[in-house]
């Protein structure tokens, strides 16, 4: 039975909370669009994605019209490519990058994930071809997305990748500087990337899922900070039920898009993602979260700990309201996506070094932070490496999504627009790690015992 | 099924007679209202039973938005399951 005061609540949500689903995420296996012929295969490809995901679009549409619940994106998802393309020429993946942008449009959907390589213990011959033409494939299309996963926690870290993915970060910047180096914002480095991930740009179908599947993203910070505010002056423990109980609200529409999508697309249901999604928007920050807990400003002494909690009591609200859960699951907290975090490095009140802090309670990493233009390859596969760590000493996923903003620095800005918002430039610490980059090989996996 | 309609905005005569004929010429049975004045202002819940419903969802969605652009209202149509799943376990 409705009552009045639950629709009231859930229309409030919709409407002034910008409660949303922030997407509708087809993984679509290419296992079997596998050829040794680049134009073959390429056809294949195309094929595989334009029939499956066909009506993905007008379903999602459909859903929305429907539940009167926006979803915001609908995208795809596909095999790591350096799995499908094998000893292709970086001519050849190319090509494919170019497919999966000519599927995109066909389409309608605005971001496809999978221009992937897992190279966490080694390079194959289709990984380091596929990581070459990265920075032309990214800047040539506009709907492919990129991974590499350089690190897992049981195999280490592949620290000639990191020294790489330095390398290939400034590239991507360099040849979109005229569009605000936004080829750099389409590329994510991981440690333990998860396989059934439906948020660009570090989505791709992993080789254990099904031929196909529904992945769900829910987004929600608007309705977290104001539960907290209504909340009131209660104590931690109060607060951390109110964060429970509504994460639990968020994710029950969630599940019910998922379900409801997987059984109008004839596909299965995955997971639904956890994640607290910030947008630039006025009331989707997850810095204003935060600072509604009681912090100054996002930043400040005691952030890590609010970032936790706040973690922590999603999850746990969460995993009761689906059926399965997965992906990245957590707060984000990428800078140029969140007006409360943009406001916080502005008034330098957030630092690089308090990110990275933040990344060790929370998903995912250093996302979407725009760093000087001349920064050097070493120092960004010096970020990484600090990031990649953090995620591989304490069995999480981490990643890092760094812009350099080609002939800007501190105290410019880059601005992307849409959902990606705009990015101050942080300042970063001048001292170089070229040295201990430069020495390459693996860090080995970390020993879990002997916990301190 | 059943769809929530929810209808805002300042009073005038006849809001709830127009959404009933809607509701009435596309088979919507209306199921319960809820309705309140609060100085110039008009908020109306109402639950509609759509089994009957001749046009699909969608367009009955679209119909009663549109109804409520012509008349200065904010109108919206939703199933029913959104409210079920998110407060019910």
């Amino acid at each position: 039975m409705l009552n009045t005061q639950d629709i009231l609540e859930t229309i409030n949500m919709i409407r002034e909370e910008n409660l949303d689903i922030r997407t509708i995420t087809m993984g679509i296996s290419l296992l079997d669009c596998v050829s040794e012929d680049a134009n073959r295969l390429c056809d294949k490809i195309y094929d595989k994605i334009t029939r499956r995901a066909d009506k993905l679009v007008s379903v999602g549409q459909g859903i929305e019209k429907e539940y009167g619940v926006p979803i915001v994106n609908k995208r795809v998802s596909v095999t790591p490519i350096s799995l499908i393309g094998g000893e292709l020429s970086p001519e050849g993946y190319l090509k494919i990058a170019h497919t999966l942008q000519r599927a995109a449009q066909t389409l309608g959907i605005n971001f496809i994930g999978g221009f992937s390589a897992l190279v966490h213990k080694g390079y194959t011959v289709g990984a380091r071809n596929l990581i070459s033409v990265i920075p032309q494939a990214l800047a040539e299309t506009e709907t492919v997305c990129s991974s590499v996963n350089v690190a897992t926690t049981k195999a280490g870290i592949n620290m000639d990748a990191v020294a790489q993915m330095g390398h290939v970060i400034k590239q991507c910047a360099e040849l979109t500087a005229d569009k605000d180096s936004i080829g750099a914002a389409k590329l994510v480095v991981f440690a333990n990337v998860p396989q059934d991930n439906p948020f660009m740009a570090g989505a791709f179908h992993g080789v254990g899922e099904p031929d196909s599947v529904i992945n769900v993203g829910v987004s929600g910070p608007g309705v977290v900070a104001s539960a907290i505010k209504r909340a009131g002056d209660c104590d931690l423990s109060e607060l951390a039920d109110v964060i429970k109980k509504t994460a639990f609200k968020i994710t029950r529409v969630g599940q019910l898009v998922a379900k409801e999508a997987a059984s109008r697309l004839d596909t299965p249901f995955g997971i639904v993602d956890l994640s607290l999604a910030p947008t630039p928007a006025i009331g989707d920050s997850v810095a204003h979260i935060l600072e509604g807990m009681g912090l100054e400003s996002c930043g400040a002494h005691g952030t890590t700990a609010a970032l936790a909690m706040l973690n922590d009591a999603v999850k746990k609200g969460g995993v009761m309201a689906s059926s399965h859960v997965g992906g990245l699951s957590g707060a984000f907290i990428p800078v140029s996506e969140d007006a409360g975090m943009i406001a916080a490095v502005e008034k330098g009140a957030l630092s690089i070094e308090k990110l990275e802090a933040m990344t060790a309670v929370c998903s995912v990493g250093l996302d979407m932070i725009a760093i000087p233009g001349d920064t050097p390859d070493a120092v960004i596969s010096g970020i990484i490496a600090d990031e990649i760590s953090i995620g591989v000493a304490n069995t999480k996923t981490t990643a890092v999504r760094l812009i350099p903003a080609i002939g800007k620095g501190v105290g410019d800005s880059v601005e992307f627009g849409g959902l990606l918002g705009y990015a101050p430039i942080i300042r970063l610490n001048p001292y170089s790690p070229e040295k201990f980059i430069g020495r390459g090989g693996r860090i080995p996996a970390p020993i879990h015992s002997l916990k301190n | 099924m059943k769809a929530v309609i929810t209808v805002t905005g300042k009073d005038t005569v006849g809001i709830i007679a127009d959404v009933s004929a809607v509701c009435a010429n596309r088979g919507a049975n209306i199921r319960e209202i809820t309705q309140n004045v609060l100085g110039e202002y008009f908020a109306m819940i109402m639950i509609a039973e759509l089994d009957g419903l001749k046009i699909p969802f969608a367009d009955f969605v679209d119909e009663l938005a549109a109804l409520g652009r012509s008349r200065g209202l904010d109108i919206h149509t939703m199933h029913e399951d959104i409210f079920n799943t998110m407060h019910h376990i």
